[in-house]
């Protein structure tokens, strides 16, 4: 292990992780706006207004990431319409397609988790609150989300996790993430084992952070459980 | 139709090999999945600390970077290797088993997880009957507990199988000519990026749909002789 040239590195694979973090929580916090409303229209009585969302989790949930990112970045250059029309600035920057990606991606997965979680929420409750007398909305804010939403936790926060890994994919469409930095670092000192293993031992650090502040996330919005 | 401007039977290979790559990927994976469980309800310390290392690691490091750390990075390792025993030509890693290796690394990890809880969830009741019967260890293992614990492990391998097929577009950045990497030489001939990615994308669809029903009568087999709650 040549630890001296780690230690060299060590502020470039700082600015590869900046980017990565920006990248994940940019597109969580997006793919979190898309997942509500596909979520509540998959869990819908309505026959259409179920399986018309289904389209796109399948699509998103049934074809890798990194068909998804190419589709996008190299796919989008091939029509004119594209290239020609006002949102070229968008499509052209390897950023904003790797951060809308993403963002559909998570998305996708986390309304399917939400979804499962809001038909869990118990019945009794709902009748509760339509016995009440609450209007339909009011019912969707004050109980049936909130309650889903906390049961949705757990898998909420491994599908970020799952997130936070599937961007190390942003470097094949040339941004200097994490990954891309290791890879241009190697790309100049030849040193494989060394910058993969600084670059693994980062990762397992985000996770690991992650997964502290998750716990006590949950810790508080679940303390009516173990009472 | 199916021509493709004459790539369509590379497309075709491409999509062969994805599957080959997959299945490969599953048996590595399945195998280090039941050693990393047996490992994690050893009775010995230092075999628990091995498995709790190898899931925590691979599971919290990009699937990406396992491929790319077993394929550059085992190629610098046996080279260091040969370098110490006097040996100066250079070696190279097969990409196909470089391929296989670091898919298998990561499915075995999340799979040691599924057999680790299907294993436990066996009443221990059955696995002392079986002792008492006379029954040898391996043979506890193989006609008591394995039979049972599969039952409860096919849906959670099912769903990491999606997940490996998926991860096999992966080692197309490792030059092996599976899927994504066919569709990507098509590209820098044609010139049509989005019709050959959609078409890529739509045979993994396919490839996922077929899983899914295999997975149904996966299932269904493995459950027989079991009543199930119906509502």
């Amino acid at each position: 292990m040549n630890w001296e040239e780690i230690f060299i590195a060590l502020p470039k694979f700082w600015d590869g992780a900046l980017l990565t973090l920006e990248l994940v929580i940019l597109a969580c916090i997006a793919g979190f706006i898309i997942a509500i409303p596909i979520a509540l229209m998959r869990a819908s009585q309505n026959w259409w207004v179920r399986n018309i969302p289904l389209i796109y989790t399948f699509f998103f949930r049934g074809t890798p990431l990194l068909v998804q990112l190419f589709l996008f970045y190299y796919g989008a250059a091939q029509f004119d319409f594209i290239r020609e029309g006002f949102l070229w600035p968008v499509f052209k920057e390897a950023y904003w397609c790797a951060l809308i990606v993403f963002a559909l991606n998570t998305g996708a997965y986390t309304a399917e988790i939400f979804r499962g979680a809001i038909q869990t929420v118990p019945h009794g409750e709902v009748e509760a609150g339509v016995a009440i007398g609450m209007k339909k909305h009011t019912l969707y804010r004050r109980i049936v989300l909130p309650r889903a939403l906390r049961m949705a936790l757990p898998s909420y926060g491994n599908e970020i996790i799952l997130m936070l890994k599937s961007s190390a994919l942003a470097y094949t469409i040339t941004l200097m993430d994490l990954t891309g930095v290791t890879r241009t670092i190697i790309a100049r000192n030849y040193l494989a084992i060394e910058m993969y293993f600084t670059a693994g031992v980062i990762y397992l650090l985000l996770t690991f952070v992650f997964i502290q502040v998750w716990m006590r996330l949950e810790k508080r919005l679940l303390r009516f459980q173990n009472v | 139709m199916f021509d493709l401007q004459g790539f369509g039977p590379q497309i075709a290979f491409g999509a062969w090999m994805t599957i080959q790559v997959a299945l490969g990927g599953l048996v590595i994976g399945l195998f280090l999945g039941l050693l990393g469980a047996a490992a994690k309800l050893s009775a010995y310390r230092f075999l628990r600390w091995i498995g709790q290392l190898y899931t925590t690691v691979v599971r919290g490091i990009p699937e990406i970077l396992v491929v790319l750390l077993v394929y550059f990075g085992g190629e610098d390792v046996l080279n260091r290797i040969a370098e110490s025993f006097g040996y100066d030509g250079y070696i190279e890693i097969n990409v196909f088993v470089a391929g296989i290796t670091a898919l298998g690394l990561s499915f075995g990890a999340y799979a040691t997880e599924v057999f680790r809880g299907a294993i436990q969830s066996v009443p221990i009741g059955q696995i002392e009957a079986a002792i008492a019967c006379g029954m040898s260890s391996p043979k506890v293992f193989l006609r008591v507990t394995l039979p049972q614990a599969m039952r409860l492990a096919i849906p959670g391998l099912g769903n990491l199988f999606q997940v490996l097929l998926k991860d096999t577009s992966l080692v197309s950045l490792i030059a092996l000519p599976e899927l994504m990497r066919t569709s990507s030489i098509a590209i820098s001939n044609t010139r049509e990026p989005f019709t050959f990615y959609l078409i890529a994308a739509l045979i993994y669809l396919s490839i996922t749909c077929v899983v899914l029903i295999a997975q149904q009568y996966g299932e269904r087999w493995a459950n027989k002789g079991v009543r199930q709650v119906r509502t």
